[in-house]
């Protein structure tokens, strides 16, 4: 057997080939199957009131209402773009969830679950894709930094913002989001071993939702994503990610080994991206609907609730309480989006350097003046 | 034969004629093949060449360049899409230092003919990193050429033309005029690909643009003529090298000069532009050679754009100062 032909044997199966239970991949940490049966998994406990129970719920169908109301916003042409998260809020409210205040998380720009679980108002999401800024939200204060656009750049930042952590000996660490298509880009690898090297206090979450745009996961990677953590020298562990449960109990695990000192880890939360890449996307021209159907068998949000129910863990109030919740922020959304005032222009020039140039200050002027020679001419 | 084509499918009809003419040439890109690039330059390409001349590549674009240098060298002719001009960067290593100096290196035993595309410009609301005009980076940049296209004629031959050549080149399009129609003459080649044009006669001032902003520069023309003056639109074409004897030539009569790019005014084509008009033509010269470009700050967020990109009223702003002096 050539050394091709033994790499392609493991392949991962075709995305949403397999049954609803993701057959053959004894290694996916479960602790929630798709019919929202509570199963124990050896190596991830999970401790979790129902109470916390019932807040997870809240949060994924808060995110997921968030995300609808977003999307029709685009269509109805007030916002440029939007990168939906559909199917993935569990991946990203696990992982969010899992985050304790001090750490610090490095999204990329589809990461509205966890910007949620971060305090971040939804209005400051949707301001960029609005086109008013790039990012209401102070990444300071929510230790949720600015969306990163670049793929796989924030991977880098993640990784010296723990080390900044580990020569202050903070007891925190970092969780740096990125996606399958990601993994590719070099400065992805280097951010891996430079985490390996200095045993940075980083986990690396990789949202494999099967597709870059077009391109699906195979044409990344001959491996199971997860298992390259084990050629830069760390655990590489693959979860269903789109078991809440079990993503805030592998999270957790691996942001508690990194803040006492162990390094990084891989996560690879398996998914699937149910929406178009972004609202400019077409996945009719790449992607088969029963690949689609197949994967809504495992939806993220209907599990937690078969499950909440049938362990009495909530009713039908509380999921009504959540729904009417969820208009109530979708309505605030729609009221926010729409009465978003614009930009000054000035504002071009305000925020470049720290501290202003002679230069800059001057095209600031002249900006000024040419537009103040327009007025009263009904431009 | 004339045929009405937008821009995007004059390079999609290029690419495919270039396929067609030279086994050798493969295309090399994200998405460029089942979903034919988010633009759908590629569209149906790999469906009629093959995966393998029409490769979805890993979401990396240091291989992309990197891979062509390879391919280049063992006769390959690579063409490379970037998806858009913010992404060119994780491959600036690879074109700088590689690319570009792989010819001279070599004494030239080894030739480049890669062809890098990207969709630059702005004007498409898009967000950070889709609207950048990095044409300045590679122009300075020796062993690269740069063109940008302005008309669905120079993007059909364009392409072609710079896939047969045989020195890596920077392929500009202007993504925000991919939907543009225009008459194209598929038997017969609209001229050289280094070589700039008048694209509209006039005697008072010289305006210079290209890609996205020829239109524009156009459009500021014809407001112009309406107010009695009269302005002369030269469509440069090519970035590096740059041809400026039209431009020479057309300011000894004009006496003035406005140079219009998207781009940053500091350190951009403008400012190269000025310095070699004022060096040639220094005693034709009525003004001082006037830029239209963009301010000296990150490419703003989409709602401030319009602020930000020179429009027909700033050409007119320019072409005012210009004739004030
Ligand atoms: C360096 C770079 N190249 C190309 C792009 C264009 N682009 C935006 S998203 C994307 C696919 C990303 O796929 P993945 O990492 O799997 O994340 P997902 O979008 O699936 O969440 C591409 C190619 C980019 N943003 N940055
Ligand atoms: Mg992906």
């Amino acid at each position: 057997m050539t050394a091709l032909q033994q790499t392609t044997e493991v392949v991962d199966p075709v995305p949403g080939a397999g049954a609803p239970h993701l057959p053959g991949q004894p290694e996916l940490v479960q602790l929630l199957t798709p019919e929202g049966e509570r199963v124990e998994h050896p190596d991830y406990a999970l401790d979790v009131s129902d109470d916390e129970l019932r807040g997870l719920y809240r949060d994924l169908a808060l995110v997921r209402r968030w995300d609808v109301e977003a999307t029709a916003l685009q269509r109805q042409g007030e916002l440029g773009i939007w990168a939906s998260l559909l199917g993935q809020e569990a991946a990203q409210v696990g992982a969010g969830r899992a985050l304790a205040p001090d750490d610090m998380a490095f999204p990329t720009y589809r990461e509205h679950g966890v910007a949620w679980t971060r305090g971040v108002d939804p209005l400051h999401v949707i301001s960029l894709f609005r086109g008013v800024d790039q990012g209401g939200w102070d990444p300071v204060a929510t230790h949720f930094n600015l969306y990163t656009v670049v793929i796989g750049a924030q991977t880098l930042h993640a990784t010296g913002y723990a080390m900044g952590l580990q020569r202050d000996g903070a007891e925190s660490a970092t969780l740096a989001f990125l996606g399958d298509g990601a993994t590719s880009q070099g400065e992805v690898n280097e951010a891996m071993i430079w985490a390996a090297t200095f045993a940075a206090p980083v986990v690396f979450f990789c949202q494999n939702n099967q597709y870059a745009i077009s391109v699906p996961i195979e044409r990344q990677s001959r491996v199971p994503l997860y298992q390259r953590a084990a050629g830069f020298g760390f655990p590489g562990v693959r979860v269903d990610g789109n078991d809440v449960l079990a993503v805030l109990a592998v999270t957790r695990a691996a942001l508690a080994a990194a803040r006492e000192g162990s390094g990084p880890t891989f996560i690879e939360a398996f998914t699937y991206r149910m929406g178009a890449h972004t609202t400019s996307d077409d996945p009719t021209r790449y992607r088969l609907a029963s690949e689609l159907e197949e994967w809504k068998l495992r939806d993220p949000i209907a599990r937690l609730k078969a499950h909440l129910s049938r362990a009495g863990i909530a009713d039908a109030d509380f999921f009504a309480s959540v729904d009417a919740e969820g208009d109530e922020l979708a309505a605030r959304i729609r009221q926010g989006t729409v009465e978003m005032p614009d930009p000054a222009g000035t504002e071009i020039f305000d925020h470049v350097y720290a501290e202003q140039t002679p230069e800059l200050a001057r095209q600031r002027e002249e900006f000024v003046a040419y537009h103040a020679s327009f007025e009263g001419e009904g431009h | 034969m004339a045929e009405t084509l937008t821009i995007g499918k004059a390079l999609n009809l290029g690419l495919r004629k270039a396929m067609e003419d030279d086994a050798k040439v493969v295309l090399m890109g994200e998405d460029i093949g089942k979903l034919g690039g988010v633009f759908r330059i590629t569209d149906g390409l790999q469906k009629d060449f093959g995966e393998a001349r029409v490769v979805d590549t890993p979401l990396a674009e240091a291989g992309i360049l990197g891979t062509a240098v390879g391919l280049a060298m063992r006769g390959y002719r690579p063409v490379c899409e970037i998806q858009f001009d913010g992404f060119v960067f994780p491959a600036y290593n690879q074109i700088v230092t590689q690319v570009a100096k792989i010819h001279a290196r070599s004494k030239g035993r080894l030739q480049m003919p890669i062809v890098i595309r990207i969709p630059f410009g702005g004007g498409i609301g898009a967000v950070e990193h889709h609207s950048e005009s990095p044409e300045a980076y590679f122009a300075h940049t020796a062993g690269l050429k740069v063109v940008a296209v302005s008309t669905p004629a120079d993007a059909y031959w364009g392409i072609q033309q710079a896939i047969a050549a045989p020195d890596p080149i920077v392929f500009l399009e202007p993504k925000r005029r991919y939907w543009e129609k225009g008459a194209v003459d598929t038997d017969t080649a609209p001229g050289p690909l280094f070589g700039s044009r008048v694209v509209r006669g006039g005697d008072d001032v010289t305006v210079l643009a290209y890609g996205p902003m020829v239109k524009t520069a156009l459009q500021a023309a014809e407001a112009a003529a309406e107010e009695g003056r009269s302005l002369e639109v030269i469509d440069l074409r090519t970035v590096s090298p740059l041809d400026l004897d039209p431009v020479f030539d057309s300011v000894r009569r004009t006496g003035r000069c406005v140079v219009v790019h998207e781009a940053p005014v500091t350190l951009g084509l403008g400012a190269e532009i000025a310095a070699r008009v004022t060096e040639t033509c220094f005693h034709s010269l009525e003004a001082p050679v006037l830029r239209v470009g963009g301010y000296d700050t990150p490419y703003p967020p989409s709602k401030l754009e319009e602020e930000y990109l020179p429009d027909l009223d700033r050409v007119l702003d320019a072409v005012d100062r210009s004739l004030g002096f």
